[in-house]
């Protein structure tokens, strides 16, 4: 991975060196393109209590070459709407962001979440999400795949992944988005979108955890590609709550290329049933509701 | 200054709102707003409120609501809102997060019992679960007391030597739902009160830092040093701030306490908010008979004033305390914090009595018989349970 923002000092990058994010991390990623996408703009970022406020390390340097606020686990949409309270009736315009992950985003944050997206906050709100409670050592989120095995699910998960998207979406927000950190034009594109559109905008991102995925570090990459092509995470697009629009189809790469380089599968080896069928069934949802409910194209 | 009639609520709203109007010229005002009984009227009078430069935020929760304070806060905004009883409960990791983060909101705290069971009264053990939360606290005895302490706590709060959030207290229903006459202040002279807030730690981005990240150990306890001092420096901040606020609106507001007829006590009794009006009166008649009796009035709950309540004390020898709280397990949770500053006279007698728990009316008959028992002990015991059919 190159350094992305060659033109500013590092200091002023939003992720900085010195960040303690663990190799092979999601976040690295993700945090750099998002700062591409933004290029000299300089954002808020609102982080709850999570792996991304780790990733600033101890006080009183920080891995955010941006001014963050770290907030309490279910916090960051409604401390990022006193922000944009603030900004917007003094005609500030920087981004205010929310940083979060799974757990802060589909659980125990899903309240506040639903109600700055009901109010219609001028946020942009980024999951990170690795699909486990990566901070507290890999526990059970509702965002992890069935089958996958976490400290608190040692037999295998037995309910399927939380559809936030499909959550968000039903609050009618300006945009949703998935983000791919395998599929850079993709993503930057989106976060550009998102930083023009109006409003509360709602991007997931798949964040491979190496160490609670039980995956190589050097794999994610290729390990969020093969999560695209097999289908497994779908690249699309929500428009006003309604419009869909799918970026990538499925080109019949096999689910087993992905739950074979990572551990957390390993009870699903040899059978991969129960997670083609949530991806069988994902596909039906969304195939009926871009052919019924196309975006426009723009 | 116009004088008229109002509920605490209306009063509370008030000040609130003239305060957040007050800081227009420079980044605003903003509340996150949630209603629970007995405070909604407070929340529903400001989101009637035409700011200049304000927002009131309609969140789906305290916790939220605290959330949004905190946001703002760090934006550079004046911050304020209004719960009561469970709501506090459901916001108290915010809460503790605003004051170990130094934001200086201001929290109207309509006393109320937690619940279950349900119960819609009075009892002050609603705000004084947060004594830990870094927030100073002052309890209020009446609507005046209730508007002038409501805009001396933003003085006291964003003053550079305090940066910490206060919650005012007054009474559910007792305060909250009843009406008195009040001096309401103009615009003006809250303008001429109230500088312009300014958070010297908020966001910004010629200066981007994390703020409320991980620190060591070393660090933890220095900032609650740091915070330790703050509350020792708010004493002599909310005197200062006392001296500006008479010469503004030309009358003197309670400060840490308020002792009465204490001087040449042997017996005073203890008691915040509108019980201590009752027992004023108590107080009153007693004397009249000659008894040498006298009460004080805690306002200041956070920092626990101890030298000036230990000066108030004199040389009485028996004090009883009455405690609209309870701690299971202890007992009253002021009777705590004065036997803590009594903790060097052994001379005094000191007895906690559990009184008003849930809403009970403390009526002068209650007082009277505390009083009578406390006269006759010849040594303290665990809290006494004083029921209000006494």
């Amino acid at each position: 991975m190159s350094a992305t923002t060659p033109s500013k000092p590092y200091e002023n990058h939003l992720l900085r060196p010195g960040n303690t994010n663990c190799a092979g991390c999601g976040m690295s990623v993700g945090l750099q393109w998002l700062d591409e996408a933004l290029g000299d703009e300089q954002p808020v970022l609102v982080i709850p209590s999570c792996c991304g406020i780790v990733t600033a390390g101890a006080f009183p340097t920080s891995g955010y070459g941006v001014p963050t606020a770290a907030t309490t686990f279910a916090s960051s949409p409604a401390v990022a709407t006193g922000i944009t309270a603030v900004t917007g009736m003094n005609d500030i315009d920087n981004p205010v962001i929310c940083w979060a992950g799974d757990g802060g985003t589909y659980d125990i944050g899903l309240a506040a979440l639903s109600a700055a997206a009901e109010r219609n906050e001028d946020i942009i709100y980024i999951c990170y999400d690795n699909e486990i409670y990566g901070n507290t050592g890999g526990q059970r989120s509702s965002a992890t795949p069935v089958g996958s095995t976490t400290t608190t699910t040692p037999t295998g998960k037995t309910e399927g992944k939380k559809d936030i998207m499909a959550i968000m979406a039903a609050h009618r927000i300006s945009y949703a988005a998935t983000l791919s950190i395998g599929h850079r034009e993709d993503f930057l594109r989106k976060i550009k979108y998102a930083r023009s559109a109006k409003g509360f905008r709602f991007l997931l991102m798949l964040s491979p955890c190496p160490t609670g995925w039980k995956s190589e570090p050097d794999q994610s990459t290729e390990l969020v590609e093969i999560a695209v092509r097999s289908g497994l995470f779908p690249l699309y697009e929500i428009f006003d709550g309604v419009r869909y629009r799918i970026n990538q189809r499925p080109d019949n790469t096999a689910i087993e290329s992905y739950t074979s380089q990572q551990r957390r599968f390993r009870q699903l080896w040899g059978n991969t049933e129960k997670l083609q069928s949530y991806i069988d069934a994902q596909w039906h949802y969304l195939d009926g509701m871009a052919t019924v409910f196309p975006a426009k194209d723009k | 200054m116009s004088r008229t009639l109002a509920t605490g609520n209306h009063v509370a709203g008030h000040a609130l709102a003239l305060a957040g109007e007050a800081n227009r010229n420079a980044r605003g005002c903003c509340a996150g707003a949630y209603p629970i009984t007995p405070q909604t009227e407070i929340i529903e009078y400001l989101s009637g409120f035409e700011f200049t430069r304000g927002k009131i935020v309609l969140v789906e929760s305290e916790h939220s609501a605290m959330g949004v304070c905190m946001g703002a806060a760090l934006a550079g905004a004046r911050t304020f809102t209004a719960s009561s009883s469970n709501g506090l409960a459901y916001m108290t990791e915010n809460i503790f997060a605003a004051g170990y983060y130094r934001l200086p909101t201001v929290m109207i705290a309509v006393n109320r019992t937690l619940g279950p069971p349900w119960n819609i009264w009075v009892d002050q053990g609603d705000s004084l679960m947060m004594r830990d939360a870094a927030w100073l606290q002052l309890y209020c005895d009446s609507h005046q007391d209730l508007l002038d302490t409501t805009l001396l706590a933003f003085r006291v709060a964003e003053d550079p030597r305090v940066m910490l959030p206060v919650i005012v207290a007054m009474d559910g229903f007792v305060t909250s739902h009843t009406q008195m006459v009040v001096d309401l202040p103009t615009q003006e002279q809250v303008d001429a009160f109230l500088p312009q807030c300014v958070i010297p730690h908020g966001l910004k981005h010629d200066h981007p830092a994390t703020f409320g990240g991980l620190t060591w150990p070393s660090e933890t306890e220095l900032h609650r040093a740091e915070i330790q001092q703050a509350m020792e420096a708010s004493i002599p901040v909310l005197d200062e701030a006392r001296d500006e606020f008479e010469d503004i609106f030309g009358r003197r507001p309670a400060g840490t306490l308020e002792a009465f007829e204490t001087e040449d006590a042997e017996t005073i009794l203890i008691a915040c908010n509108t019980m201590a009006r009752t027992l004023h009166n108590v107080v009153i008649e007693r004397r009249a008979k000659g008894e040498k009796i006298g009460m004080i009035r805690t306002k200041l709950f956070r920092p626990f004033p101890r030298e000036e309540l230990l000066a108030a004390i004199g040389s009485a020898k028996r004090v009883g305390v009455m405690d609209r709280n309870h701690s299971p397990g202890s007992g009253g949770i002021f009777w705590l914090e004065i036997a803590a500053t009594l903790r060097e006279r052994p001379d005094v007698l000191l007895q906690d009595y559990l009184v008003g728990l849930g809403g009970g009316d403390v009526t002068p008959d209650n007082i009277n018989a505390i009083i009578d028992d406390l006269n006759h002990r010849t040594s303290a015991s665990e809290p006494e349970w004083k029921d209000n059919t006494a």
